[in-house]
């Protein structure tokens, strides 16, 4: 009966050249176009590409090999060699080269920042799908965890983290990580429950799709968006953290590492008379920061449904 | 009380007095109480009824979508001689898709916007059928011709988006009859379509339903959608039927006050040029519980002393047509006026 249909018009929008019909085009790749045309994205973008690139090419683009002091003895109480011809930026206050030192320090923020974003995400969106999930006495349980987590402060977390474990990478690391838990956790279970309650979950339900289909395959995919922007925001706060905690000497004690908080650490002491050991690091740490905040709030406009046509 | 004739064949849908009763932060509501009705294979029956009506409530009654914390449901719904209420979630889950399947209001939402149809139809073959990936995406490809979308294989890895509203409606239906179950709810199918599309998805639902024996409900407000297709009608308001008859009764000889309003709102190619369309004059949230007295009174043209202190049964009424029920909720009815 139903081979033969053909009197039926398909709706105004069969036609392949139809305005409201676009071909091909993925929710991600609308969201790619609207992405491009917000200076501001290309902005926060470029900056991320080049941090990363920097970070990656790190050894290919330092003049010298990093920590080395082989000019330590130039360097005196009262001043520090300012740029010259064979040190663009000049010394640091240890005697190495300033732009070695920035270029690795790049390198050390990207891992830190990476990796313990990964982690808090990773975790925390594993307790955020199994609360939001389950629900039930799992979400109750879950989320008093988390509330618990989220009442100390991220930055004295990390700290007490830093302190337990011990000065080393993996320490700070797994510190951040363990402050962003709660944020992903919430995040997530947040935009799942309000999915939830969407026309196709039940549409979905008055299908007989089971329920470990529903969660995964209909209401994680749509609740993902929001995690995303937090990720590439937490990023930043990552970035940041790390330098913090180096400041606050809880950082890697490995001092062949170059890393920007340090920087600024030593540069405290010279500030009076060369300001700009700490405005390289200082300035260095900003702009990434930046340019990690303006890429995450520019996706989230873009990944907005509100602005999907 | 409930039906004056005994529908022969056997129904396939049999409800007996559902009651449903939501537990509110503010006390419980009824939201359906009394409500009777059967569905035979092959018939397509009407639920008819303005917002809050209890007829959306009453079709995921049926279905078993409803809250279980928050939801009482009491009555019976035998579904081919079962009791739908007496069976483990487990088991009703595997009843709805295969054997029924719903159709619900708006085709913008009810579609996972981050999936693509492909793999929305082909969910539910994989999970009824036990069919494999590729054989589900080539049965996904020839529901989308079936329900009248061109060149529907090469459509599949499209996402809701990009469909227009009659697509994604035609979209759905295909998922629906996925697995060709032998009930189908239409919950206002087409309220959110443009009138010329509404027009073409219920050509299409009469097309593919007409014919395959599929019982169909039809929940709607609109008595038009009702006159091209269903074969019983039952009206309710305030979470109870009205009045329940076979079409051609309904439309010629409407009996409830309620069911003429309804009738008298809407256009009429045959009315005398510039006739005013007559509104039923309040909004359903002026009605009253059925505690004391008729919850309609209060909108009611005909009311009577007697339609405000005491509350009208559902009372069999002759049937016209053998094997349809026909039934009235009212003291006072059009054409038999006491006063």
């Amino acid at each position: 009966m139903t081979a033969q249909l053909p009197t039926l018009p398909t709706g105004p929008a069969a036609g392949p050249g139809d305005g409201a019909t676009v071909v091909g085009e993925s929710l991600l790749r609308g969201a790619w176009h609207r992405l491009r045309r917000s200076p501001l994205a290309v902005a926060g973008a470029v900056i991320v590409l080049l941090f990363v690139l920097v970070a990656l090419a790190a050894p290919l683009l330092a003049p010298y090999e990093p920590a080395s002091t082989q000019w330590a003895g130039d360097v005196t109480p009262q001043s520090v060699p300012g740029p010259s011809a064979d040190h663009v930026l000049g010394l640091d206050s240890f005697g190495s080269d300033m732009l070695t030192q920035l270029l690795y320090g790049a390198r050390q923020s990207l891992i830190v920042g990476v990796v313990s974003t990964l982690l808090g995400l990773s975790v925390g969106a594993a307790l955020g799908i199994s609360a939001g999930g389950l629900g039930g006495k799992v979400d109750t349980a879950v989320m008093r965890l988390v509330d618990i987590l989220l009442s100390i402060p991220s930055l004295l977390l990390a700290v007490s983290v830093a302190a337990v474990m011990g000065q080393s990478q993996l320490s700070v690391m797994i510190a951040i990580g363990v402050a962003q838990v709660p944020i992903f956790a919430r995040l997530l279970r947040g935009s799942m429950l309000s999915q939830s309650r969407s026309d196709y979950v039940l549409a979905a339900g008055a299908l007989g799709i089971r329920r470990r289909r529903i969660v995964l395959g209909h209401v994680l995919p749509n609740s993902l968006g929001p995690t995303i922007v937090q990720a590439t925001l937490s990023l930043a706060t990552a970035i940041i953290e790390v330098a913090a905690l180096s400041f606050l000497g809880l950082g890697d004690s490995d001092p062949a590492v170059a890393e920007w908080g340090r920087m600024l650490v030593a540069a405290q002491e010279r500030f009076g008379n060369d300001p700009r050991l700490a405005v390289y690091p200082g300035v260095c740490i900003a702009i990434t920061a930046l340019g990690f905040t303006l890429f995450g709030e520019a996706l989230r406009e873009a990944l907005d449904p509100r602005q999907r046509r | 009380m409930t039906s004056a004739t005994t529908p022969e064949p056997a129904a396939l849908l049999d409800v007996r007095d559902l009651s449903v009763v939501f537990h509110g932060s503010h006390g419980d509501v009824e939201a359906v109480s009394e409500v009777s009705f059967s569905v035979r294979p092959g018939e397509h029956v009407a639920l008819v009824g303005e917002s809050g009506s209890g007829k959306s409530v009453t079709s995921l009654a049926v279905m078993g979508l409803l809250p279980t914390r928050s939801a009482k449901v009491e009555g019976s719904i035998r579904y081919d001689g079962d009791d739908l209420l007496a069976m483990t979630d487990h088991e009703r889950r595997d009843l709805r898709g295969a054997e029924m399947a719903m159709i619900f209001q708006d085709p913008m939402t009810s579609l996972n916007p981050v999936v693509p149809i492909g793999v929305q139809i082909g969910e539910v073959l994989q999970r009824h059928k036990a069919m494999t990936g590729r054989q589900a995406r080539n049965e996904s490809g020839d529901l989308l011709a079936r329900v009248g979308i061109a060149d529907g294989s090469r459509r599949l890895g499209e996402y809701p988006h990009q469909l227009s509203g009659g697509m994604r409606q035609r979209v759905l239906i295909a998922i629906a009859l996925a697995c060709e179950p032998r009930l189908l709810i239409a919950d206002e199918p087409t309220t959110a379509l443009d009138v010329t599309i509404q027009a073409q998805i219920l050509e299409l639902l009469r097309e593919l339903v007409s014919g395959t024996g599929t019982a169909l409900v039809m929940i709607t407000h609109d008595l038009g959608v009702v006159a091209g297709l269903c074969d019983q009608v039952h009206v309710m308001y305030a979470g109870r039927v009205v009045e329940s008859a076979p079409r051609r009764p309904l439309f010629a000889r409407p009996r409830h006050p309620y069911t003429g309003g309804l009738l008298r709102s809407i256009p009429r190619l045959d009315a005398p040029r510039g006739e005013p369309l007559t509104p039923i004059p309040g909004s359903p949230s002026d009605a009253l519980s059925w505690t004391a007295g008729c919850a309609f009174a209060p909108r009611c043209g005909n009311r009577i002393d007697r339609c405000t202190s005491q509350t009208p049964e559902l009372a069999a009424q002759h049937a016209y047509e053998p094997g349809y029920e026909q039934a009235l909720r009212c003291f006072n009815p059009i054409g038999e006026e006491t006063s």
